[in-house]
C-alpha cells in the first residue's frame, strides 16, 4: 500500500515522474480489485473467442503447429487490446471526463502518467495473455519446442517496449481527437489482426503485406515467437529471428523517441488550440 | 398512451443513436470505416482456410464458414448496440438518470439506441455477402434462395439478439466501465458454441449441448439453409430437421431466451437502482 499524499513534501524531476507512474498505476490496479467482473469478461470469454479459431483450423485438417499459432497469437491480442483501449482511447476520455485539463495543469509528465496506465493495465493484460496460454496450451495439448530462451525473453521485452512506445505515440495522436478516437480504436482490431499475422504465419500476406503488418511491433514479434517456440515456426517465418530482433531494436528506438517528442508537440498544440477541454458531443 | 410513450422511446432513441454512431465524419469516411472492419474479420477466416486448403473454396465448408461469419456479424453489433448505451449515457454523455426521470420505456429505449449499430451491421453483412458472392465464389444463387425462410429467419434472429442485447445492459447498469464493449467480448464468445464458422461436431462432445441450447445456433443455421441449402445440408448437425422444426425451435429457444433477458433486465434495473449506480462513473 502506497504511503499517504504529504501535503508538504515537494518532488520534482525524476521522484515525480516515478510517483507519478505509480499514481497513475495505482487507480487502474484498485479498480480491478473492486471490480471482478473483468475477470469473466476480460479473460475467460477471450478464451472462448481464441477457441474458435482453434476449432476452425481442427474442422480444415491443419496441422497441429497452427493450433499453438492460434493460441499464441489470441495471447499476444490482449497486448494489442490494451494499447488500444486502455492507453490510446483513454486519453480521449480522459478529456470527456474533465481529467485530461487537471494532468496537464499538474506539474507531472504525460510520459509518466502514460507509463502508469500502461503498467497499471499490464496487470491486467498479462494475466489475461498468461490464461490463454496457460488454458490454450493444456486444453489443445499444444507442444513446444523451444530454440533459445534467452531470444525468446528478448523479442518478448523488445515486442512490448515497442509497441507500448507505439500506444504511448498513438496516445499523443488522440489528443487532438474527438469522438473519432473511438472509432478509431474500434476500427483498429480486426485489420491489425489481419496484417499481423495473429490467427496464421504472417508470412502467407506476401513480402509487401508482411513488410507492411511490421509496422506493429507485435508482427515481427509474433513472428519470431513462433519461430522459436514452434518446431514448424522457422519454416513458416517471415525474416530470420535475429533481423526481426534488430528491427524491433530500430522500432523500440523510433516509437518511443516519437512518443515522447508527439507527446510535447500535440500537447502545445492543444493547448494552443484549446482542444484539451473540448466536448464536441 | 402508454403504447405512444413506447414508440415515441423507441423511435426518438433510433435517431439519437444514428446520429451518435454517423454524424462525428463525412458519409465517405463513415462508409469507409464500416466496410474495413467487416472485410478485415472475413479476411482472417479466408486466410486460414487458403493457407491450409490451398485455396479450394469450392468445398462446402468455405461456405459454410464464410456465410456464418458473414451473418454472425449482426451479434457484436446488436449486443453491444443495445448495451454499451448504457455506458455512453451513464458515463460518457452523463445522461442516463435524466433518461430514467423522463417519461421513457427504458427497454424500448435501449432496443432503439440498437437500431443504428443495426443498420450498420446490415450493411457490413452486405458487404462481405457481396465480397464473397464476387471474389470468393460463394455458391448464392439469387433464383435459388428460399426468401420467405430468409426474413422470417432473419428477423425472427434480430428479435432474439435484442433481448439478448437487453440482458447484457442489465449486467452494464450493475458493473463498472471496462477497456471493452461487453456486447463484443460475449459475442466472440459465443463464437465457439453457435456452430458459426465449424459445424458442431467439431467440439467435444460435452461442449455441444451449449451450441444446442443458443437460438443463435439454429438462427444462423436457417440463414444458410434458406442462401444456400445444399451446402448446409451437407453437414450432419441439423440434417434430421426440416426447416418448419427449426423455425419452431428458434422461436422457442427465443421466447425462453427473451424471458430470461427480461427477468435479468429487470433484477439488475432494481439492483442498479437500489445501490445507486444509475448516475455511477468508473474511470479508472
Amino acid at each position: 500500500m502506497l504511503p499517504p499524499i504529504q501535503l508538504t513534501q515537494k518532488h520534482s524531476g525524476i521522484r515525480l515522474f516515478i510517483m507519478t507512474v505509480f499514481g497513475r498505476a495505482y487507480p487502474r490496479v484498485i479498480g480491478m480489485q473492486r471490480e471482478k467482473s473483468w475477470l469473466f469478461f476480460d479473460i475467460f470469454v477471450p478464451l472462448l473467442s481464441v477457441s474458435a479459431y482453434v476449432f476452425v483450423y481442427r474442422a480444415i485438417g491443419a496441422p497441429e503447429d497452427y493450433v499453438g499459432f492460434v493460441v499464441v497469437g489470441g495471447a499476444m491480442t490482449a497486448f494489442w487490446m490494451n494499447i488500444l483501449w486502455s492507453m490510446s482511447s483513454q486519453l480521449y476520455w480522459e478529456k470527456e471526463q474533465g481529467n485530461l485539463a487537471l494532468y496537464i495543469i499538474s506539474p507531472a509528465s504525460m510520459m509518466a502518467i502514460l507509463l502508469g496506465m500502461a503498467l497499471g493495465g499490464l496487470f491486467a493484460t498479462l494475466l489475461r495473455a498468461i490464461t490463454i496460454m496457460v488454458f490454450g496450451s493444456l486444453i489443445f495439448n499444444v507442444s513446444y519446442h523451444l530454440v533459445s530462451f534467452w531470444q525468446l525473453i528478448a523479442i518478448f521485452s523488445l515486442s512490448m517496449i515497442a509497441l507500448y512506445g507505439m500506444g504511448m505515440m498513438s496516445a499523443s495522436i488522440f489528443l487532438l481527437l474527438s469522438r473519432e478516437a473511438w472509432h478509431i480504436s474500434n476500427l483498429a482490431t480486426e485489420p491489425v489482426y489481419l496484417i499481423s499475422g495473429m490467427y496464421f504465419p504472417v508470412k502467407n500476406l506476401g513480402f509487401w503485406g508482411s513488410a507492411f503488418g511490421s509496422i506493429i511491433p507485435l508482427t515481427l514479434g509474433l513472428d519470431a515467437i513462433r519461430q522459436l517456440i514452434f518446431e514448424s515456426g522457422p519454416s513458416l517465418g517471415f525474416l530470420s529471428v535475429n533481423i526481426e530482433i534488430f528491427i524491433l531494436i530500430l522500432l523500440s528506438v523510433f516509437y518511443v523517441s516519437a512518443a515522447k517528442f508527439l507527446l510535447a508537440y500535440i500537447e502545445k498544440l492543444a493547448v494552443r488550440e484549446g482542444r484539451l477541454t473540448e466536448n464536441r458531443r | 398512451m402508454r403504447n405512444s410513450i413506447s414508440l415515441r422511446s423507441f423511435l426518438s432513441a433510433s435517431w439519437l443513436g444514428w446520429k451518435i454512431e454517423s454524424n462525428w465524419t463525412d458519409p465517405f469516411l463513415f462508409a469507409t470505416y464500416s466496410i474495413i472492419k467487416p472485410l478485415a474479420s472475413a479476411g482472417i477466416l479466408v486466410l486460414m482456410y487458403s493457407i491450409i486448403t490451398n485455396g479450394n473454396f469450392d468445398n462446402p465448408m468455405f461456405a459454410y464458414l464464410y456465410l456464418g461469419n458473414a451473418f454472425y456479424q449482426y451479434v457484436p453489433a446488436v449486443l453491444s448496440g443495445i448495451s454499451w448505451t448504457i455506458i455512453d449515457d451513464r458515463e460518457h454523455y452523463r445522461t442516463l438518470k435524466y433518461i430514467y426521470i423522463a417519461p421513457v420505456n427504458i427497454p424500448l429505449y435501449l432496443f432503439g439506441r440498437g437500431v443504428a449499430k443495426f443498420i450498420t451491421g446490415s450493411f457490413a453483412v452486405l458487404i462481405t455477402l457481396l465480397a464473397g458472392f464476387i471474389f470468393l465464389k460463394v455458391p448464392i444463387d439469387i433464383n435459388q434462395i428460399n426468401w420467405p425462410l430468409f426474413i422470417l429467419s432473419l428477423i425472427l434472429g434480430i428479435i432474439m439478439l435484442a433481448l439478448l442485447g437487453l440482458l447484457l445492459a442489465g449486467i452494464t447498469l450493475i458493473t463498472a466501465r471496462h477497456s471493452y464493449y461487453i456486447g463484443d467480448v460475449v459475442a466472440s464468445g459465443l463464437f465457439l458454441f453457435t456452430g458459426a464458422i465449424f459445424p458442431l461436431e467439431v467440439l467435444p462432445v460435452w461442449l455441444r449441448p451449449i451450441g444446442y441450447a443458443l437460438p443463435i445456433t439454429y438462427w444462423l443455421e436457417l440463414l444458410r439453409r434458406s442462401l444456400v441449402g445444399n451446402v448446409a445440408q451437407a453437414f450432419p448437425t441439423f440434417t434430421q430437421l426440416s426447416n418448419l422444426d427449426l423455425v419452431l425451435i428458434l422461436f422457442l429457444t427465443s421466447v425462453i431466451a427473451g424471458l430470461i433477458a427480461i427477468y435479468f433486465f429487470k433484477k439488475c434495473n432494481h439492483s442498479a437502482r437500489e445501490r445507486g449506480l444509475i448516475d455511477m462513473s468508473t474511470n479508472y
